[in-house]
């Protein structure tokens, strides 16, 4: 039993210390059950992407667009942006015009 | 005006049983057909004049509430249109609600959205497909003439086939993508779903074309795709990619793909069976990679500062973003994040993002190679019918099987149409058209020469 629990922790890609961090990255939080969850699912798709190693893409450049694209310029023209009142409708929380946050300084 | 009010009476009649819709705006509907009657009678007429739609609620609209299925978004009026609504308003369409969604465009049956499941109306235990479920289900439905869904991996096509009606996903940079919340922004795309191939191409002429708000949409010129619709396919050489007929796959749909197939034939279409796409074997990890990579980065504006879901109940700015997105975000799209956070993260990103856009090249190229031997390639649009509520839930790699046969075509980039091509137990099977980059004019004559052959598109569900 201790063997294939060894045998069952190698195979996992993600650890739940791994999941935490990734959490941590993407600002998410995560409750314990989520992170159990997320360590045995995750760890199954990553899997599922090995196939990808079979590929050589040694010379291969990565893609970019569906259709060579050029770079194109246009005229440097100034025009009116969205009024500050419609932007501020859809905030939780303004004061004077500003979004409004938790204090990010002590 | 008729139309409007008889969709609307269509609406209040049956939506209780299907859930297509998340807002319904009767009182924007009515005063639209309203100006539009005006027009008509003014001798100033569109083709989509008066024609109601329903627009998947991923689709920014000016005033009425665009929440992507999703409670983070649950409240969100947008301050503008996307471009897509400015073209279709100025066609004087009418605009019936939003479209019921997997929550961000994330899943493949619409059980995702955070509200509730859509039904499939030929079947009500059956998922409608995904992402655009409630679109679909509507116009089978007759609970709009048309709608406007948006496709990453499949999510037009795929639904479109599940409830047998016409699904296409244009060229990459076809449509603006200018107000389409951002899912996976080198593969999103906006397209019809319509009742028949001719409304398709309608609708294509109103929403096709170069805008200076979306830097990737192309200045190709747009033709009337309606002039390219007729019945006769000889001379068009199509392939059939072997890879597509996949394991797995339920033999009905087989012999229903193997029947559509003979009957381009007899249209006078050359057929080669042997195609091949050696590389699609890779398409789902590659997919896989770079959609959740570019959705963790698109999602990172849901802090809960500028709009949206927000949870205060914190100790800091951190934690109360933190907290917004536990509570906002329902499974499937922290799965995602989380696992384009990975994909992306120090040591990992030439691994998996570098490596899977490195495949996707390959991918580009066998499509390439394989359209300078055809002018269309024809797989089915899913490997089953529509399955059954829940059956896929709890198993996020199987519900990721299936769009095995539609998302190699966002990585490629190339357009596809999906038409109905027979029924497997009372469900609707959909056929594939895949063309090569900007020919949405050969793939719509084929699926029309198709339609009119067969009798498929006509039947509706009795319900």
């Amino acid at each position: 039993m201790l063997q294939l629990w060894c045998f069952w922790c190698i195979k996992m890609k993600l650890d739940r210390k791994q999941v935490e961090h990734v959490a941590w990255l993407a600002r998410l939080g995560l409750d314990e059950a989520e992170i159990e969850k997320f360590a045995v699912e995750l760890s199954n798709i990553l899997e599922n992407f090995e196939i990808l190693d079979q590929v050589d893409t040694a010379d291969v450049s990565p893609a970019t667009h569906a259709v060579p694209l050029q770079s194109v310029f246009r005229e440097d023209q100034s025009s009116p942006s969205y009024p500050q009142s419609d932007i501020l409708t859809n905030a939780p929380r303004e004061e004077e015009n500003c979004f409004k946050v938790k204090p990010v300084l002590e | 005006m008729e139309l409007t009010k008889a969709t609307l009476e269509r609406i209040a009649d049956i939506e209780d049983k299907i859930h297509a819709y998340v807002t319904i705006t009767e009182d924007i509907a009515l005063r639209q057909a309203e100006e539009a009657d005006d027009c008509i009678r003014s001798g100033n007429i569109t083709l989509l004049a008066g024609v109601p739609v329903l627009i998947k609620d991923v689709i920014c609209t000016k005033g009425i509430r665009t929440t992507c299925s999703s409670k983070m978004l649950e409240n969100f009026i947008p301050p503008y249109d996307a471009t897509v609504m400015k073209k279709l308003k100025a066609q004087k369409t009418v605009i019936l609600g939003k479209g019921n969604m997997d929550e961000f465009a994330m899943g493949s049956s619409t059980e995702h959205s955070a509200f509730f499941p859509t039904r499939n109306p030929w079947n009500l235990s059956c998922v409608p497909g995904g992402s655009s479920g409630g679109p679909a289900a509507a116009v089978v439905n007759n609970e709009a003439i048309y709608a406007i869904g948006s496709d990453t991996g499949g999510s037009i096509r795929q639904p479109a086939g599940f409830c047998g009606v016409v699904g296409l996903k244009p060229t990459y940079g076809r449509v603006s993508r200018f107000g389409l919340v951002a899912f996976a922004s080198s593969l999103d795309q906006i397209g019809p779903i319509t009742k028949d191939v001719t409304d398709c191409a309608l609708v294509m002429n109103a929403i096709a074309g170069y805008d200076p708000m979306d830097s990737t949409s192309v200045s190709y010129p747009v033709p009337d795709y309606t002039s390219c619709l007729n019945r006769d396919l000889k001379g068009l050489h199509i392939g059939i990619p072997k890879e597509y007929f996949v394991e797995g796959m339920q033999e009905g749909v087989k012999s229903a793909l193997e029947a559509a197939i003979k009957k381009l034939k007899e249209l006078g279409a050359e057929i080669d069976w042997e195609a091949s796409l050696p590389s699609t074997k890779y398409a789902l990890a590659v997919y896989y990679i770079v959609a959740p990579s570019e959705a963790s980065a698109n999602l990172a504006r849901y802090d809960g500062v500028k709009y949206g879901f927000s949870e205060q109940k914190a100790s800091s700015v951190i934690e109360a973003m933190e907290k917004t997105r536990q509570l906002g975000f329902g499974s499937e799209v922290k799965r995602r994040i989380m696992l384009g956070t990975y994909a992306l993260s120090a040591g990992y990103y030439d691994a998996y993002y570098l490596k899977a856009q490195k495949v996707r090249t390959l991918i580009e190229q066998e499509f390439e190679q394989a359209f300078e031997k055809y002018d269309a390639l024809v797989t089915p649009t899913s490997p089953t019918v529509a399955f059954k509520l829940g059956e896929k839930l709890e198993d996020p790699m199987q519900m990721y099987l299936s769009d095995v046969c539609t998302l190699p075509i966002n990585i490629a980039g190339v357009p596809a149409v999906s038409v109905p091509a027979g029924f497997v137990a009372g469900l609707p099977v959909g056929m594939q058209i895949i063309g090569k980059p900007f020919s949405e004019e050969t793939i719509l004559h084929i699926a029309f020469a198709y339609e009119q052959a067969t009798d498929w598109h006509k039947r509706e569900p009795k319900i």
